[in-house]
Protein backbone atom coordinates (compact mmCIF):
# COMPACT_ATOMS: atom_id res chain seq x y z
CA UNK A 1 0.00 0.00 0.00
CA UNK A 2 1.06 3.56 -0.54
CA UNK A 3 2.07 6.03 2.02
CA UNK A 4 1.58 9.14 0.80
CA UNK A 5 -0.37 9.99 -2.60
CA UNK A 6 0.64 12.61 -5.24
CA UNK A 7 -2.18 14.98 -3.91
CA UNK A 8 -0.81 14.69 -0.47
CA UNK A 9 2.85 15.24 -2.55
CA UNK A 10 1.30 18.14 -3.76
CA UNK A 11 -0.43 19.44 -0.42
CA UNK A 12 3.36 19.20 1.19
CA UNK A 13 5.33 20.97 -1.45
CA UNK A 14 2.73 23.95 -0.99
CA UNK A 15 3.25 23.96 2.65
CA UNK A 16 7.01 23.99 1.84
CA UNK A 17 7.01 26.76 -0.62
CA UNK A 18 8.65 24.46 -3.52
CA UNK A 19 7.39 24.74 -6.95
CA UNK A 20 6.97 21.57 -8.30
CA UNK A 21 6.49 19.82 -12.09
CA UNK A 22 4.00 16.62 -12.58
CA UNK A 23 6.94 14.87 -13.49
CA UNK A 24 8.94 15.82 -9.96
CA UNK A 25 5.65 15.26 -8.17
CA UNK A 26 5.40 11.81 -9.28
CA UNK A 27 9.18 10.80 -8.53
CA UNK A 28 8.76 12.42 -4.87
CA UNK A 29 5.81 10.30 -4.46
CA UNK A 30 7.79 7.28 -5.38
CA UNK A 31 10.77 8.70 -3.33
CA UNK A 32 8.68 9.87 -0.63
CA UNK A 33 7.02 6.42 -0.06
CA UNK A 34 10.25 4.72 0.21
CA UNK A 35 11.79 6.47 2.95
CA UNK A 36 8.09 6.73 4.85
CA UNK A 37 7.95 3.18 4.42
CA UNK A 38 11.79 2.94 5.78
CA UNK A 39 10.66 5.28 8.89
CA UNK A 40 8.12 2.96 10.09
CA UNK A 41 10.57 0.56 11.14
CA UNK A 42 10.39 3.06 14.36
CA UNK A 43 7.13 0.99 15.24
CA UNK A 44 8.66 -1.72 16.45
CA UNK A 45 8.90 -0.36 19.47
CA UNK A 46 6.80 0.40 22.26
CA UNK A 47 6.85 3.96 23.36
CA UNK A 48 4.43 4.60 25.19
CA UNK A 49 6.40 5.64 28.30
CA UNK A 50 9.30 7.10 26.91
CA UNK A 51 9.79 10.85 26.96
CA UNK A 52 10.74 12.59 23.67
CA UNK A 53 14.20 13.63 23.50
CA UNK A 54 14.53 17.74 21.55
CA UNK A 55 17.99 18.54 22.96
CA UNK A 56 20.78 16.15 24.25
CA UNK A 57 22.02 18.45 27.01
CA UNK A 58 20.38 19.23 30.36
CA UNK A 59 19.75 22.84 30.22
CA UNK A 60 17.03 25.35 29.77
CA UNK A 61 15.87 28.82 29.91
CA UNK A 62 19.27 30.33 29.09
CA UNK A 63 18.91 33.85 29.81
CA UNK A 64 20.60 37.12 29.49
CA UNK A 65 21.07 40.32 31.07
CA UNK A 66 18.77 42.96 29.16
CA UNK A 67 21.14 45.26 27.68
CA UNK A 68 20.76 46.59 24.73
CA UNK A 69 23.54 45.94 21.75
CA UNK A 70 24.04 47.77 18.75
CA UNK A 71 22.94 45.83 15.84
CA UNK A 72 24.35 46.02 12.18
CA UNK A 73 24.25 49.11 9.55
CA UNK A 74 21.04 49.23 7.28
CA UNK A 75 23.52 49.56 4.48
CA UNK A 76 25.87 45.90 5.35
CA UNK A 77 22.49 44.54 5.38
CA UNK A 78 21.06 44.89 2.57
CA UNK A 79 24.38 44.33 0.71
CA UNK A 80 22.83 40.77 0.17
CA UNK A 81 19.07 41.74 -0.79
CA UNK A 82 18.23 40.94 -3.80
CA UNK A 83 16.04 44.16 -4.77
CA UNK A 84 16.13 47.10 -2.53
CA UNK A 85 15.00 51.04 -2.51
CA UNK A 86 15.18 53.79 -0.33
CA UNK A 87 16.44 51.96 2.93
CA UNK A 88 13.52 49.04 2.38
CA UNK A 89 13.53 45.71 0.68
CA UNK A 90 11.23 45.45 -2.34
CA UNK A 91 8.66 42.27 -3.25
CA UNK A 92 6.14 41.53 -5.71
CA UNK A 93 2.82 43.83 -4.33
CA UNK A 94 1.04 41.92 -1.69
CA UNK A 95 -2.12 43.66 -1.82
CA UNK A 96 -3.99 44.05 -5.26
CA UNK B 1 56.55 13.89 -1.26
CA UNK B 2 58.15 16.27 1.31
CA UNK B 3 55.66 19.04 2.02
CA UNK B 4 56.23 21.58 5.26
CA UNK B 5 52.31 20.22 6.31
CA UNK B 6 54.36 17.08 7.32
CA UNK B 7 55.02 18.70 9.97
CA UNK B 8 52.76 19.47 13.40
CA UNK B 9 51.69 22.97 14.83
CA UNK B 10 54.23 22.29 17.49
CA UNK B 11 57.06 21.69 15.08
CA UNK B 12 56.19 24.28 12.47
CA UNK B 13 56.26 26.99 15.71
CA UNK B 14 59.64 26.05 16.73
CA UNK B 15 60.79 26.37 13.30
CA UNK B 16 59.19 29.87 13.37
CA UNK B 17 60.72 30.74 16.12
CA UNK B 18 63.77 29.67 15.29
CA UNK B 19 64.00 32.30 12.24
CA UNK B 20 64.06 28.79 9.96
CA UNK B 21 60.87 29.20 8.64
CA UNK B 22 58.51 32.54 7.86
CA UNK B 23 54.32 32.31 7.49
CA UNK B 24 54.93 33.50 4.41
CA UNK B 25 56.53 30.08 3.47
CA UNK B 26 53.51 28.52 4.74
CA UNK B 27 51.05 29.89 2.97
CA UNK B 28 52.97 30.01 -0.26
CA UNK B 29 53.12 25.94 0.61
CA UNK B 30 49.24 26.35 0.29
CA UNK B 31 49.18 27.73 -2.94
CA UNK B 32 51.94 26.31 -4.70
CA UNK B 33 50.11 22.85 -3.73
CA UNK B 34 46.78 23.63 -4.30
CA UNK B 35 48.67 25.52 -8.17
CA UNK B 36 49.88 21.79 -8.59
CA UNK B 37 46.61 19.57 -7.33
CA UNK B 38 43.51 21.69 -7.36
CA UNK B 39 42.64 20.65 -10.49
CA UNK B 40 42.15 17.15 -9.78
CA UNK B 41 41.26 16.99 -6.23
CA UNK B 42 38.68 20.12 -6.48
CA UNK B 43 38.37 20.99 -2.78
CA UNK B 44 37.81 24.51 -3.03
CA UNK B 45 35.06 26.59 -3.57
CA UNK B 46 36.49 29.93 -3.04
CA UNK B 47 40.38 30.84 -2.80
CA UNK B 48 41.17 34.18 -0.90
CA UNK B 49 45.36 34.37 -1.63
CA UNK B 50 45.12 38.15 -1.58
CA UNK B 51 44.95 38.43 1.52
CA UNK B 52 46.07 35.50 3.15
CA UNK B 53 49.72 36.80 1.73
CA UNK B 54 48.63 40.09 3.54
CA UNK B 55 47.91 38.76 6.86
CA UNK B 56 51.25 36.62 6.40
CA UNK B 57 53.25 39.31 5.76
CA UNK B 58 51.82 41.21 9.22
CA UNK B 59 52.30 38.21 11.32
CA UNK B 60 56.10 37.54 9.93
CA UNK B 61 56.48 41.13 11.26
CA UNK B 62 55.85 40.03 14.92
CA UNK B 63 58.33 37.24 14.56
CA UNK B 64 60.86 37.65 17.26
CA UNK B 65 59.12 40.60 18.49
CA UNK B 66 57.76 40.32 22.39
CA UNK B 67 54.10 40.63 20.80
CA UNK B 68 51.86 38.19 21.93
CA UNK B 69 51.06 35.30 19.05
CA UNK B 70 47.67 33.58 19.13
CA UNK B 71 47.72 29.36 19.96
CA UNK B 72 47.64 28.98 15.78
CA UNK B 73 49.79 31.56 14.79
CA UNK B 74 50.26 31.45 10.95
CA UNK B 75 49.05 28.14 10.53
CA UNK B 76 47.07 27.84 6.91
CA UNK B 77 43.27 26.97 7.08
CA UNK B 78 40.66 25.89 4.91
CA UNK B 79 37.18 26.56 6.29
CA UNK B 80 34.20 24.38 5.30
CA UNK B 81 31.85 26.88 2.87
CA UNK B 82 28.76 26.37 5.71
CA UNK B 83 30.57 28.59 8.26
CA UNK B 84 30.13 32.34 7.24
CA UNK B 85 33.44 34.55 7.23
CA UNK B 86 32.69 37.83 6.78
CA UNK B 87 33.86 39.88 3.04
CA UNK B 88 34.57 36.41 2.26
CA UNK B 89 31.60 34.55 0.09
CA UNK B 90 30.28 31.66 1.48
CA UNK B 91 27.22 29.28 -0.09
CA UNK B 92 26.94 26.38 1.68
CA UNK B 93 27.63 24.43 -1.76
CA UNK B 94 24.10 25.83 -2.68
CA UNK B 95 23.17 27.77 -6.31
CA UNK B 96 20.97 29.59 -3.37
CA UNK B 97 23.94 31.24 -1.54
CA UNK B 98 26.64 31.48 -4.90
CA UNK B 99 26.88 35.41 -4.30
CA UNK B 100 25.93 35.46 -0.25
CA UNK B 101 28.69 37.73 1.18
CA UNK B 102 28.27 37.76 4.94
CA UNK B 103 28.76 40.55 6.83
CA UNK B 104 29.46 39.21 9.85
CA UNK B 105 31.71 36.54 11.13
CA UNK B 106 30.66 32.52 12.93
CA UNK B 107 32.39 32.60 16.11
CA UNK B 108 34.27 29.83 15.49
CA UNK B 109 35.83 32.27 12.54
CA UNK B 110 36.71 35.38 15.18
CA UNK B 111 38.12 32.55 17.50
CA UNK B 112 40.38 31.60 14.19
CA UNK B 113 41.13 35.16 13.94
CA UNK B 114 41.95 35.15 17.83
CA UNK B 115 44.27 32.08 17.49
CA UNK B 116 45.62 33.68 14.43
CA UNK B 117 45.29 31.22 11.44
CA UNK B 118 45.48 32.48 7.79
CA UNK B 119 42.27 31.37 5.65
CA UNK B 120 43.41 30.23 2.75
CA UNK B 121 39.91 29.21 0.96
CA UNK B 122 36.26 27.60 1.60
CA UNK B 123 35.92 24.03 1.08
CA UNK B 124 33.33 22.11 -0.95
CA UNK B 125 30.35 20.24 0.63
CA UNK B 126 27.07 18.24 0.47
CA UNK B 127 24.56 21.17 -0.71
CA UNK B 128 23.78 22.22 2.88
CA UNK B 129 25.60 19.36 4.52
CA UNK B 130 23.37 16.69 3.30
CA UNK B 131 25.03 13.81 1.64
CA UNK B 132 27.89 11.42 2.28
CA UNK B 133 30.03 12.06 -0.69
CA UNK B 134 29.99 16.27 -1.69
CA UNK B 135 28.04 14.53 -5.23
CA UNK B 136 25.47 16.56 -3.68
CA UNK B 137 27.18 20.21 -4.24
CA UNK B 138 26.03 22.62 -6.00
CA UNK B 139 29.18 23.60 -8.07
CA UNK B 140 31.79 20.96 -8.28
CA UNK B 141 32.87 16.81 -7.24
CA UNK B 142 35.72 16.74 -5.01
CA UNK B 143 37.84 13.86 -5.59
CA UNK B 144 39.09 11.63 -3.21
CA UNK B 145 42.88 12.15 -3.10
CA UNK B 146 43.88 8.43 -2.89
CA UNK B 147 42.19 7.98 -5.82
CA UNK B 148 40.40 10.45 -8.11
CA UNK B 149 37.12 7.99 -8.96
CA UNK B 150 36.17 7.86 -5.64
CA UNK B 151 34.20 10.24 -3.58
CA UNK B 152 36.08 11.74 -0.47
CA UNK B 153 33.17 11.23 1.76
CA UNK B 154 30.90 13.64 3.10
CA UNK B 155 29.57 16.26 3.33
CA UNK B 156 32.60 17.60 4.66
CA UNK B 157 34.62 16.14 1.80
CA UNK B 158 36.64 19.35 0.78
CA UNK B 159 37.89 19.68 4.63
CA UNK B 160 39.29 16.54 4.33
CA UNK B 161 40.21 15.85 1.04
CA UNK B 162 42.37 19.48 1.02
CA UNK B 163 43.93 18.31 4.29
CA UNK B 164 44.64 14.63 2.77
CA UNK B 165 45.82 16.76 -0.60
CA UNK B 166 48.59 18.89 1.99
CA UNK B 167 46.72 21.99 0.52
CA UNK B 168 46.30 23.10 3.91
CA UNK B 169 47.41 22.38 7.39
CA UNK B 170 44.66 21.68 8.65
CA UNK B 171 40.77 22.82 8.34
CA UNK B 172 37.01 23.04 9.91
CA UNK B 173 34.20 20.99 9.34
CA UNK B 174 30.81 20.37 10.98
CA UNK B 175 29.16 16.98 11.64
CA UNK B 176 25.52 16.40 11.91
CA UNK B 177 25.31 12.48 11.51
CA UNK B 178 28.88 11.76 10.54
CA UNK B 179 30.01 14.45 8.07
CA UNK B 180 33.83 14.87 9.84
CA UNK B 181 34.34 11.62 11.02
CA UNK B 182 33.31 9.53 7.41
CA UNK B 183 35.62 11.88 5.28
CA UNK B 184 38.04 11.57 7.55
CA UNK B 185 37.86 8.23 7.71
CA UNK B 186 37.66 8.16 3.57
CA UNK B 187 40.61 10.59 3.35
CA UNK B 188 43.00 8.76 5.89
CA UNK B 189 43.37 12.42 8.37
CA UNK B 190 41.64 13.05 12.04
CA UNK B 191 38.44 14.09 12.26
CA UNK B 192 36.82 14.64 15.34
CA UNK B 193 33.00 15.64 16.21
CA UNK B 194 32.84 17.61 19.87
CA UNK B 195 30.47 17.52 21.98
CA UNK B 196 27.04 19.10 20.67
CA UNK B 197 27.59 22.21 22.61
CA UNK B 198 31.32 22.50 23.18
CA UNK B 199 31.73 24.39 19.65
CA UNK B 200 29.23 27.70 19.21
CA UNK B 201 27.24 27.40 16.31
CA UNK B 202 26.35 31.06 15.98
CA UNK B 203 27.13 32.05 12.02
CA UNK B 204 27.24 27.80 10.93
CA UNK B 205 24.26 27.63 8.15
CA UNK B 206 22.16 25.36 10.01
CA UNK B 207 21.09 21.99 8.82
CA UNK B 208 19.89 20.45 11.80
CA UNK B 209 19.93 22.53 14.79
CA UNK B 210 20.13 19.73 17.63
CA UNK B 211 22.74 17.68 15.87
CA UNK B 212 25.13 20.09 14.11
CA UNK B 213 28.81 20.67 15.66
CA UNK B 214 31.69 22.28 14.29
CA UNK B 215 35.03 20.22 14.46
CA UNK B 216 38.76 20.39 13.48
CA UNK B 217 40.01 17.98 10.85
CA UNK B 218 43.83 17.30 10.55
CA UNK B 219 46.68 15.11 10.17
CA UNK B 220 47.37 14.43 13.38
CA UNK B 221 45.50 13.93 17.05
CA UNK B 222 47.81 16.68 18.75
CA UNK B 223 47.23 18.95 16.24
CA UNK B 224 43.32 18.47 16.13
CA UNK B 225 43.90 18.74 20.07
CA UNK B 226 44.81 22.21 19.23
CA UNK B 227 42.28 23.72 16.94
CA UNK B 228 39.46 21.90 19.22
CA UNK B 229 41.39 24.10 21.88
CA UNK B 230 40.99 27.34 19.23
CA UNK B 231 37.33 27.24 19.12
CA UNK B 232 35.79 25.63 22.26
CA UNK B 233 33.76 27.23 24.32
CA UNK B 234 30.43 28.51 25.50
CA UNK B 235 29.41 31.70 23.28
CA UNK B 236 26.90 34.08 24.33
CA UNK B 237 25.54 34.15 20.94
CA UNK B 238 24.70 30.41 20.89
CA UNK B 239 22.24 29.27 23.88
CA UNK B 240 23.04 25.69 23.61
CA UNK B 241 26.84 26.36 23.50
CA UNK B 242 27.55 24.75 26.99
CA UNK B 243 28.73 26.89 30.15
CA UNK B 244 31.52 24.03 30.80
CA UNK B 245 35.10 24.64 31.45
CA UNK B 246 37.46 23.28 28.14
CA UNK B 247 40.16 21.69 29.65
CA UNK B 248 43.78 21.90 28.16
CA UNK B 249 43.28 18.90 26.05
CA UNK B 250 47.02 18.73 24.13
CA UNK B 251 48.52 17.85 27.74
CA UNK B 252 46.42 15.07 28.21
CA UNK B 253 47.80 13.67 25.09
CA UNK B 254 50.01 11.21 28.06
CA UNK B 255 50.39 7.98 25.41
CA UNK B 256 48.92 6.15 28.35
CA UNK B 257 45.81 3.88 28.34
CA UNK B 258 46.73 1.29 30.76
CA UNK B 259 43.72 -0.44 32.26
CA UNK B 260 41.50 2.19 30.02
CA UNK B 261 37.79 -0.31 29.48
CA UNK B 262 36.81 -0.13 25.99
CA UNK B 263 33.40 -1.17 24.94
CA UNK B 264 32.98 -2.67 21.79
CA UNK B 265 29.32 -2.56 20.25
CA UNK B 266 28.39 -5.78 18.51
CA UNK B 267 25.91 -3.90 16.08
CA UNK B 268 29.10 -2.34 14.89
CA UNK B 269 30.69 -5.00 13.70
CA UNK B 270 27.96 -7.07 12.51
CA UNK B 271 26.77 -7.76 8.98
CA UNK B 272 27.03 -4.97 6.10
CA UNK B 273 30.75 -3.81 7.51
CA UNK B 274 33.44 -4.92 4.91
CA UNK B 275 35.22 -8.12 6.59
CA UNK B 276 38.31 -5.44 5.96
CA UNK B 277 36.88 -3.11 8.24
CA UNK B 278 36.17 -5.06 10.68
CA UNK B 279 39.51 -6.88 10.66
CA UNK B 280 40.96 -3.61 10.80
CA UNK B 281 39.03 -2.39 13.73
CA UNK B 282 39.95 -5.95 15.77
CA UNK B 283 43.91 -5.12 14.84
CA UNK B 284 43.28 -1.47 16.50
CA UNK B 285 42.11 -3.20 19.15
CA UNK B 286 45.27 -5.43 19.95
CA UNK B 287 47.30 -2.58 19.89
CA UNK B 288 45.52 -1.00 22.62
CA UNK B 289 45.49 -3.80 24.87
CA UNK B 290 49.41 -4.08 24.49
CA UNK B 291 49.54 -0.75 25.19
CA UNK B 292 47.29 -2.26 29.07
CA UNK B 293 43.65 -1.26 27.57
CA UNK B 294 40.90 -4.34 28.01
CA UNK B 295 37.92 -4.72 25.71
CA UNK B 296 34.61 -6.47 25.63
CA UNK B 297 31.67 -7.00 23.34
CA UNK B 298 28.92 -4.84 24.76
CA UNK B 299 25.24 -4.12 23.06
CA UNK B 300 23.49 -0.85 21.71
CA UNK B 301 20.47 -2.36 21.39
CA UNK B 302 18.94 0.33 19.39
CA UNK B 303 21.54 0.92 16.78
CA UNK B 304 19.17 -0.57 13.91
CA UNK B 305 16.82 2.27 14.55
CA UNK B 306 19.18 5.33 14.53
CA UNK B 307 19.17 5.50 10.53
CA UNK B 308 15.20 6.40 10.73
CA UNK B 309 15.54 8.16 13.48
CA UNK B 310 18.33 10.31 11.92
CA UNK B 311 16.51 11.14 9.00
CA UNK B 312 12.65 12.00 10.75
CA UNK B 313 14.76 14.41 13.01
CA UNK B 314 17.05 16.08 10.74
CA UNK B 315 14.73 16.80 7.82
CA UNK B 316 12.35 17.89 10.31
CA UNK B 317 14.92 20.43 11.91
CA UNK B 318 16.39 21.24 7.97
CA UNK B 319 13.04 21.86 7.12
CA UNK B 320 12.45 24.36 9.40
CA UNK B 321 16.00 25.87 9.13
CA UNK B 322 15.85 26.30 5.00
CA UNK B 323 13.01 28.22 5.08
CA UNK B 324 14.90 31.30 5.63
CA UNK B 325 15.94 31.10 1.80
CA UNK B 326 12.91 32.85 0.35
CA UNK B 327 14.69 35.17 -1.77
CA UNK B 328 13.86 38.15 -0.04
CA UNK B 329 16.52 39.47 2.33
CA UNK B 330 19.77 37.55 0.54
CA UNK B 331 20.53 34.82 -1.65
CA UNK B 332 19.12 33.92 -5.23
CA UNK B 333 16.07 35.25 -6.12
CA UNK B 334 14.03 33.86 -9.41
CA UNK B 335 13.35 36.18 -12.36
CA UNK B 336 9.75 37.51 -13.28
CA UNK B 337 8.16 36.36 -10.01
CA UNK B 338 3.83 36.71 -10.79
CA UNK B 339 3.69 36.88 -6.21
CA UNK B 340 5.28 37.01 -3.70
CA UNK B 341 3.86 33.38 -2.93
CA UNK B 342 5.26 32.54 -6.62
CA UNK B 343 8.44 34.42 -5.57
CA UNK B 344 9.11 31.86 -2.77
CA UNK B 345 8.61 28.83 -4.66
CA UNK B 346 10.06 29.43 -7.69
CA UNK B 347 13.47 30.85 -5.87
CA UNK B 348 13.34 27.65 -3.62
CA UNK B 349 12.31 25.20 -6.61
CA UNK B 350 15.42 26.79 -9.01
CA UNK B 351 18.13 27.06 -5.46
CA UNK B 352 17.72 24.02 -3.92
CA UNK B 353 19.42 20.58 -5.46
CA UNK B 354 17.64 17.82 -5.22
CA UNK B 355 18.66 16.64 -2.09
CA UNK B 356 18.09 19.44 0.04
CA UNK B 357 14.42 19.57 -1.84
CA UNK B 358 13.80 16.03 -0.62
CA UNK B 359 14.75 15.90 2.88
CA UNK B 360 12.82 19.32 2.67
CA UNK B 361 9.68 17.45 1.96
CA UNK B 362 10.24 14.43 3.94
CA UNK B 363 10.44 17.01 7.47
CA UNK B 364 8.02 19.41 6.21
CA UNK B 365 5.76 16.09 5.78
CA UNK B 366 6.42 14.64 8.60
CA UNK B 367 6.10 17.73 11.00
CA UNK B 368 2.54 18.28 8.92
CA UNK B 369 -0.73 18.26 11.01
CA UNK B 370 -1.64 14.56 11.57
CA UNK B 371 2.14 13.03 10.89
CA UNK B 372 3.47 14.89 13.64
CA UNK B 373 3.04 12.41 16.62
CA UNK B 374 3.64 9.76 13.97
CA UNK B 375 6.83 10.67 12.64
CA UNK B 376 8.85 13.35 14.41
CA UNK B 377 7.43 12.44 17.64
CA UNK B 378 8.26 8.85 17.28
CA UNK B 379 11.61 9.74 16.11
CA UNK B 380 11.95 11.70 19.31
CA UNK B 381 11.33 8.88 21.53
CA UNK B 382 12.99 6.51 20.25
CA UNK B 383 16.43 9.32 20.26
CA UNK B 384 15.74 9.11 23.80
CA UNK B 385 16.35 5.07 23.85
CA UNK B 386 19.57 5.59 21.73
CA UNK B 387 20.74 8.07 24.18
CA UNK B 388 19.85 5.72 26.81
CA UNK B 389 21.54 2.63 25.36
CA UNK B 390 25.10 5.01 25.14
CA UNK B 391 24.43 6.00 28.67
CA UNK B 392 24.73 2.47 30.01
CA UNK B 393 27.59 1.43 28.13
CA UNK B 394 29.50 4.62 29.69
CA UNK B 395 28.42 3.54 32.91
CA UNK B 396 30.85 0.58 33.26
CA UNK B 397 33.33 1.69 29.91
CA UNK B 398 35.77 4.83 29.22
CA UNK B 399 34.83 4.57 25.45
CA UNK B 400 33.41 3.01 22.48
CA UNK B 401 34.94 1.82 19.66
CA UNK B 402 33.79 0.60 16.28
CA UNK B 403 34.72 1.60 12.45
CA UNK B 404 33.87 4.54 11.69
CA UNK B 405 32.36 3.83 8.32
CA UNK B 406 30.93 0.04 7.22
CA UNK B 407 33.21 0.36 4.08
CA UNK B 408 35.77 2.62 1.99
CA UNK B 409 35.50 5.08 -0.03
CA UNK B 410 33.21 4.07 -2.73
CA UNK B 411 33.23 5.43 -6.95
CA UNK B 412 31.82 8.46 -7.42
CA UNK B 413 28.01 7.40 -8.96
CA UNK B 414 27.90 4.44 -7.53
CA UNK B 415 25.44 5.38 -4.77
CA UNK B 416 23.37 7.99 -6.22
CA UNK B 417 20.50 6.62 -7.31
CA UNK B 418 18.96 5.44 -4.13
CA UNK B 419 19.35 7.78 -1.39
CA UNK B 420 18.79 5.17 1.17
CA UNK B 421 21.77 3.24 -0.08
CA UNK B 422 23.77 6.47 0.28
CA UNK B 423 22.28 7.19 3.66
CA UNK B 424 23.79 3.59 5.50
CA UNK B 425 27.33 4.95 4.80
CA UNK B 426 26.29 6.92 8.02
CA UNK B 427 24.92 3.88 10.13
CA UNK B 428 28.16 3.78 12.36
CA UNK B 429 28.17 7.76 12.90
CA UNK B 430 24.47 8.65 13.05
CA UNK B 431 24.40 7.16 16.41
CA UNK B 432 27.12 9.68 17.97
CA UNK B 433 24.63 12.55 16.95
CA UNK B 434 21.88 11.50 18.34
CA UNK B 435 23.54 11.03 21.59
CA UNK B 436 25.48 13.95 21.61
CA UNK B 437 28.63 12.54 22.59
CA UNK B 438 31.90 13.30 20.94
CA UNK B 439 33.57 10.75 18.43
CA UNK B 440 37.19 11.01 16.34
CA UNK B 441 37.81 9.38 13.15
CA UNK B 442 41.40 8.29 13.11
CA UNK B 443 43.50 6.37 10.48
CA UNK B 444 43.74 2.87 10.90
CA UNK B 445 44.13 0.68 7.98
CA UNK B 446 44.12 0.18 4.08
CA UNK B 447 41.96 -1.80 2.03
CA UNK B 448 42.80 -1.71 -1.66
CA UNK B 449 45.12 1.35 -0.87
CA UNK B 450 42.10 3.30 0.32
CA UNK B 451 42.37 4.62 4.21
CA UNK B 452 40.19 2.98 6.74
CA UNK B 453 38.81 5.18 10.11
CA UNK B 454 39.06 3.50 13.63
CA UNK B 455 35.99 5.11 15.80
CA UNK B 456 36.54 6.52 19.26
CA UNK B 457 33.52 7.68 21.04
CA UNK B 458 33.40 8.86 24.17
CA UNK B 459 31.24 10.36 27.18
CA UNK B 460 29.57 14.13 26.87
CA UNK B 461 32.73 16.32 27.19
CA UNK B 462 35.56 14.07 27.56
CA UNK B 463 37.13 14.36 24.41
CA UNK B 464 40.27 14.43 26.74
CA UNK B 465 39.95 10.65 27.16
CA UNK B 466 38.75 10.39 22.98
CA UNK B 467 42.13 11.96 22.36
CA UNK B 468 44.52 10.15 24.71
CA UNK B 469 43.07 7.22 23.12
CA UNK B 470 43.25 8.36 19.58
CA UNK B 471 46.80 9.37 19.94
CA UNK B 472 48.10 6.48 21.81
CA UNK B 473 46.38 4.84 18.95
CA UNK B 474 48.40 6.91 16.53
CA UNK B 475 51.68 6.79 17.93
CA UNK B 476 51.53 3.04 18.33
CA UNK B 477 50.99 3.12 14.30
CA UNK B 478 52.23 3.81 11.18
CA UNK B 479 49.21 4.36 9.03
CA UNK B 480 49.12 8.42 9.64
CA UNK B 481 52.58 9.06 8.04
CA UNK B 482 51.04 7.32 4.97
CA UNK B 483 50.03 10.16 2.11
CA UNK B 484 48.34 9.82 -1.15
CA UNK B 485 50.60 9.66 -4.63
CA UNK B 486 48.86 12.43 -5.78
Amino acid sequence: MSRISTDQVRHVAHLARLAMTEEETVAYTEQLDKMISFAELLNELDTDHVEPTSHVLDMKNVLREDKANKGLPQEEVLKNAPEHQDGYIKVPSIIE
Amino acid sequence: MVSLFDYKVSELHQLLHKKELTVTDLVSESYKRIGEVEDKVQAFLTIDEERAREAAKKMDEKIGTDEAKGLLFGMPIGVKDNIVTKGLRTTSASKILENFDPIYDATVASKLHNAETITIGKLNMDEFAMGSSNENSGFQVTRNPWNLERVPGGSSGGSAASVAAGEVLFSLGSDTGGSIRQPASYCGVVGLKPTYGRVSRFGLIAFASSLDQIGPITRTVEDNAYLLQAISGVDPMDSTSANVEVPSYAENLTGDVKGLRIAVPKEYLAEGVDEEVRKSVLDALKVLEKLGATWEEVSLPHSKYALATYYLLSSSEASANLARFDGVRYGYRTADPESLIDLYKKTRAEGFGDEVKRRIMLGTFALSSGYYDAYYKKAQKVRTLIKQDFENVFDKYDVIIGPTAPTPAFKIGENTSDPLTMYANDILTIPVNLAGVPGISVPCGFADGLPLGLQIIGKHFDESTVYRVAHAFEQATEFHKQKPGL
